[in-house]
């Protein structure tokens, strides 16, 4: 009655799979059998080799008044109180981002966003992970993916795979803590990363005695845990080793450097983000520190604040990766969890918007230059093709080269498409 | 006296529990003690069945350190002191863990473990918005010290209506309540999550279509979910003049009319009708019916089919074990039939007759043979190995993570903060929830996860390693935990400072070879002060410390 194999036979769903993922230790592409996942491994493991690629998020969160940066509607009522103007691109954006305008034919914009989730939370859920918010299971964010499918090719990289820089990223979900955000501040600190007065002849004697008594756990035959904690404890004092900790340091950067991203604590953040690809990063997101979420006085802030820094310092990032010959492989994605609202209110605000609204992206070998899809005159319906955050997402996966074909298997066992099984944005794909 | 008045005695109460005696041998046990030991006989007898029928030895008794530290994690949430763990030690009576279990069960700290046990799970780790997680503690809390009965516990949640701090059990089904109310699956996550944590049931997949592996069809979703149809959240705001903006004030549940049935779409673009109903128990529907007051009565008064009780057996044997019955614990149906369905079936029906009392299943959980055995595995019993997908058959204990407030308080005991004293009761708390935050942030706030998943982050081991709270618990100022080890004067030996740190981190004796080697090191060293230091930095910073084995 109680008989394993028999038990088994109940549950053909979960025990199966698990032990096989277990015996893979990976559990990532399971739309592929065993045999012929480490045949790809071979015949492309001098192409993995090569993949320098990265993406750089910016997130303005609060939700970006996307009406008046990126697609303008002067003839509207609705159109607010800023002009476009002419770019290196064949699209016109803001006046107040004269000197994105001059970098645009290397940017697009995806005017067609529909995202339907118009709340802060679910919105920043939906947009990060290209999932809604369901209670069965916690998606991971896209910087964990890339972290979970692109670090493990990236032996050399001794710090994370995927940086936040200044929070507010979200969970990795069923990847698990290790493909989580790693956290700084705009300064580049890390927490606890540092021992107060310590060196490192004592701090090898703290690790060693730890190792004494560690072993003795792990041989007391109880499982993989004991090991698991030793090989976690292990990253964490490579970490803190390791030259690689530099890539944080934007103070080695020349004072020009740091004025040509617009001297804020928002371009040393891309600066770091710059930094950080060099070193290897495959996920960096950073964080704009103003807020976006104007309901009121939207076109006083934007003009004085929120537009100037975005625009000194992404330009100043698109031109440093452009100088450095890192452009074609690294995608840059400007966007909030959903866009305002067309009309605007009696406070000179604009409202949650997730109907229509736009998303920056170039880089990464993506076509710059160009509008993709429509809005109508008043900016309330669009009026082509419209996109999801999954099809956004496929298409950052097209350019860092992770197989769309790409599945995840839940905690549960449930698999789960690489964003949400959407498709690349034709018109960006070179 | 109501034992939940009894507060501010905490540890000292254990302590002294620890030390008093037992019921005399000539007297006879009461009438509860008799048929709590019938049913741990059950269990027993139930679990070693499973071991016969597999061909598998179990691993020996854990010995007292091992059980001690286990039963107190388990129990009250964090390592007992060490004062504790030697009494226990040196205590001969054949009854001790039995008496230890009961004490630690009357512990005002039991009641706080059970609210953060099921506060994470009722809201998850991280507080949705416009949610009272104080008022929902709150709530349970009082439950929980009073020991009322689990179903009224849930009945509340499932039928209650008002302010999230004045009514605290609002705030489960609050929590699953946002986005537009208008839209027709405003109460789906409120369905989901309430099938799958009450009653251990994932509908939540038949929301879309049916259930791939049962005969749970896409209707019984919105059947459930019709029963939902007559709340709303209410958020106040409130005007404040330092800002010049409007704030959250607060947010209430309340009761909206709703007399129509739910409609759905099928895969094939189907339109559908449902009314409510459970397990084909359909509901006599007028316009005066208040829907969640008759679902609360057929899942909590009124349900032949146990269900409910069912799945608080199961999630408890989790919660002890570290596996359930089935896996995941909350996924029971006839598709995931479970591992020892007549043990299910037996405490299901005591669970009942016991009127419901969460309390006493956790005593003879505690008290059973499997529960006191090691985490060890033997040469006989390697198959069961239910983290690599076999089916558990408690032939040893499992051993798992440590949660973010099992650690920090772990860490607080295993310093002797509880014998300090010095802080009020409010600055301890407030401590507390500082860290915890902190901890929640690094450890990530997801709150399905295994607990014998071992989770552990760069950051969580930086925190620990580097951290001000373990910098704290090692520091060697006057007043400090390893100055009084130190300076302790019954101690007359490094050999036993250094056993007393195993103790105090570990809840056990160092092996011979631990001896050897760490006696070495202390001897060898010419600082003896920051060789201590060191020493006991590696046990809170060791796998054995972070884990409950």
């Amino acid at each position: 009655m109680y008989k394993q194999t028999t038990m088994q036979s109940f549950n053909p769903a979960g025990m199966t799979r698990r032990h096989f993922l277990n015996h893979l230790a990976a559990g990532s592409v399971t739309t592929l059998g065993a045999m012929q996942f480490l045949g790809q491994l071979r015949t492309h493991a001098a192409e993995v080799q090569k993949n320098r690629k990265a993406c750089i998020l910016v997130w303005l969160g609060g939700g970006a008044p996307t009406i008046d940066m990126w697609d303008l509607k002067p003839e509207s009522k609705n159109g607010g109180e800023f002009k476009p103007i002419s770019t290196a691109g064949d699209l016109q954006i803001s006046e107040h981002l004269p000197k994105i305008a001059q970098q645009m034919g290397s940017l697009s914009v995806v005017r067609s966003m529909s995202t339907r989730e118009a709340d802060h939370d679910r919105g920043t859920y939906y947009m990060h992970t290209s999932y809604v918010p369901n209670a069965t299971v916690v998606h991971p964010t896209f910087g964990s993916v890339v972290s979970y499918e692109l670090g493990k090719s990236r032996p050399d990289l001794e710090i994370p795979a995927f940086i936040s820089i200044g929070g507010g990223s979200m969970s990795p979900g069923f990847l698990g803590m290790t493909n989580a955000p790693f956290v700084v501040d705009s300064q580049g600190r890390i927490q606890n990363a540092e021992m107060a007065g310590m060196d490192q002849q004592r701090l090898g004697q703290r690790l060693q005695i730890l190792g004494a008594i560690e072993e003795g756990f792990i041989q007391s035959n109880r499982g993989d845990v004991g090991q698991a904690h030793r090989d976690v404890y292990q990253k964490a004092v490579n970490l803190m080793k390791s030259d690689q900790m530099e890539a944080f340091r934007v103070n080695r950067e020349g004072p020009e450097v740091r004025t040509a991203y617009g001297d804020t604590p928002f371009g040393n953040s891309l600066i770091m983000a710059r930094r950080l690809v060099e070193t290897g990063v495959p996920f960096v997101e950073v964080r704009n520190p103003n807020g976006w979420d104007l309901h009121q006085n939207v076109f006083t802030t934007l003009r004085q604040t929120n537009l100037p820094m975005l625009d000194n310092g992404i330009s100043g990032l698109v031109a440093d990766l452009k100088d450095r010959g890192m452009f074609d492989d690294t995608v840059v994605v400007c966007m909030g969890e959903f866009g305002r609202t067309p009309r605007i209110n009696a406070n000179v605000g604009r409202d949650h918007w997730a109907a229509s609204w736009s998303v920056l992206i170039g880089g990464g070998g993506l076509r710059g230059g160009i509008a993709v899809g429509e809005t109508d005159n008043d900016g309330l319906t669009i009026t082509s093709e419209t996109y999801l955050p999954g099809d956004l997402w496929a298409t950052v996966a097209h350019a860092l080269r992770i197989p769309l074909s790409t599945v995840h298997t839940s905690t549960r066992g449930r698999p789960m498409k690489i964003a949400n099984g959407g498709n690349p944005i034709k018109s960006l794909l070179t | 006296m109501m034992e939940w008045r009894r507060i501010g005695l905490g540890i000292a109460a254990v302590v002294l529990g620890a030390c008093a005696p037992g019921f005399a041998a000539d007297e006879p046990a009461p009438l509860a003690d008799r048929a709590a030991a019938e049913i741990v006989a059950a269990i027993d007898e139930h679990i070693r069945t499973g071991w016969t029928d597999n061909e598998i030895e179990a691993s020996p008794t854990a010995d007292d350190g091992e059980w001690l530290r286990r039963v107190y994690l388990d129990l009250v949430g964090h390592i007992p002191p060490v004062e504790v763990t030697t009494a226990f030690m040196e205590d001969k009576a054949e009854d001790k863990r039995d008496r230890m279990v009961d004490t630690l069960l009357d512990d005002p700290h039991y009641v706080r473990n059970m609210t953060t046990v099921w506060a994470n799970t009722l809201l998850g780790r991280v507080t949705p918005e416009r949610t009272s997680r104080a008022g929902m503690e709150k709530f349970l809390r009082e439950n929980f010290a009073r020991r009322r009965p689990w179903n009224e516990i849930v009945y509340d949640m499932l039928t209650a209506e008002g302010k999230y701090e004045e009514n605290g059990a609002v705030n489960f089904l609050l929590g699953q309540l946002q986005g537009n109310p208008n839209r027709e699956d405003y109460t789906v996550e409120a369905t989901a999550r309430a099938s799958r944590l009450l009653l251990g049931m994932q509908v939540q997949c038949t929301q879309c279509h049916d259930h791939p592996f049962n005969t749970w069809k896409q209707a019984q979703f919105w059947e459930f979910d019709s029963f939902f149809k007559q709340i709303v959240r209410n958020d106040v705001d409130k005007y404040d003049a330092q800002s010049g903006r409007m704030v959250d004030d607060y947010s209430e549940l309340n009761f909206r009319d709703y007399s129509g049935p739910v409609f759905y779409e099928t895969r094939a673009a189907e339109m559908k009708v449902s009314y409510p109903a459970y397990f084909g128990r359909e509901l006599e529907i007028n316009s005066s019916t208040n829907r969640r007051l008759e679902f609360a009565n057929l899942i909590c008064r009124d349900d032949p089919s146990k269900q409910l009780a069912r799945s608080m057996v199961n999630r408890t044997w989790g919660q002890f074990f570290g596996f359930g019955f089935t896996k995941p614990v909350d996924d029971m149906g006839p598709h995931n039939a479970p591992s020892h369905p007549e043990l299910l079936e037996k405490l299901t029906d005591e669970f009942i007759a016991a009127n419901y009392d969460v309390r006493r299943l956790c005593g003879w959980i505690c008290k059973s043979e499997a529960y006191g055995l090691t985490s060890r595995f033997n040469d006989r019993n390697t198959v069961d190995d239910p983290a690599n997908g076999e089916v558990p058959l408690f032939s040893h204990m499992s051993v798992k993570s440590l949660t973010a407030e099992q650690l920090y308080d772990s860490l607080l005991i295993a310093t002797g903060a509880h014998q300090a004293g010095q802080a009020s009761y409010e600055e301890a708390q407030a401590q507390r929830q500082m860290w915890l935050a902190e901890f929640l942030r690094i450890f990530g706030g997801a709150d399905d996860q295994e607990p014998t998943v071992f989770a552990g982050s760069i950051p969580q081991a930086l925190m620990l390693m580097n951290g001000e709270l373990v910098n704290k618990a090692v520091s060697a100022d006057s007043g400090s935990y390893l100055n009084s080890v130190l300076n302790d004067s019954r101690l007359r030996s490094d050999n036993q400072r250094v056993q007393q740190l195993y103790l105090s981190a570990l809840g056990r004796l160092p092996g011979r070879k631990e001896v050897t080697q760490l006696g070495a090191f202390v001897k060898s060293h010419p600082n003896k002060l920051q060789a201590f230091q060191d020493l006991y930095w590696a046990l809170l910073n060791s796998n054995e410390f972070v884990v409950n084995h």
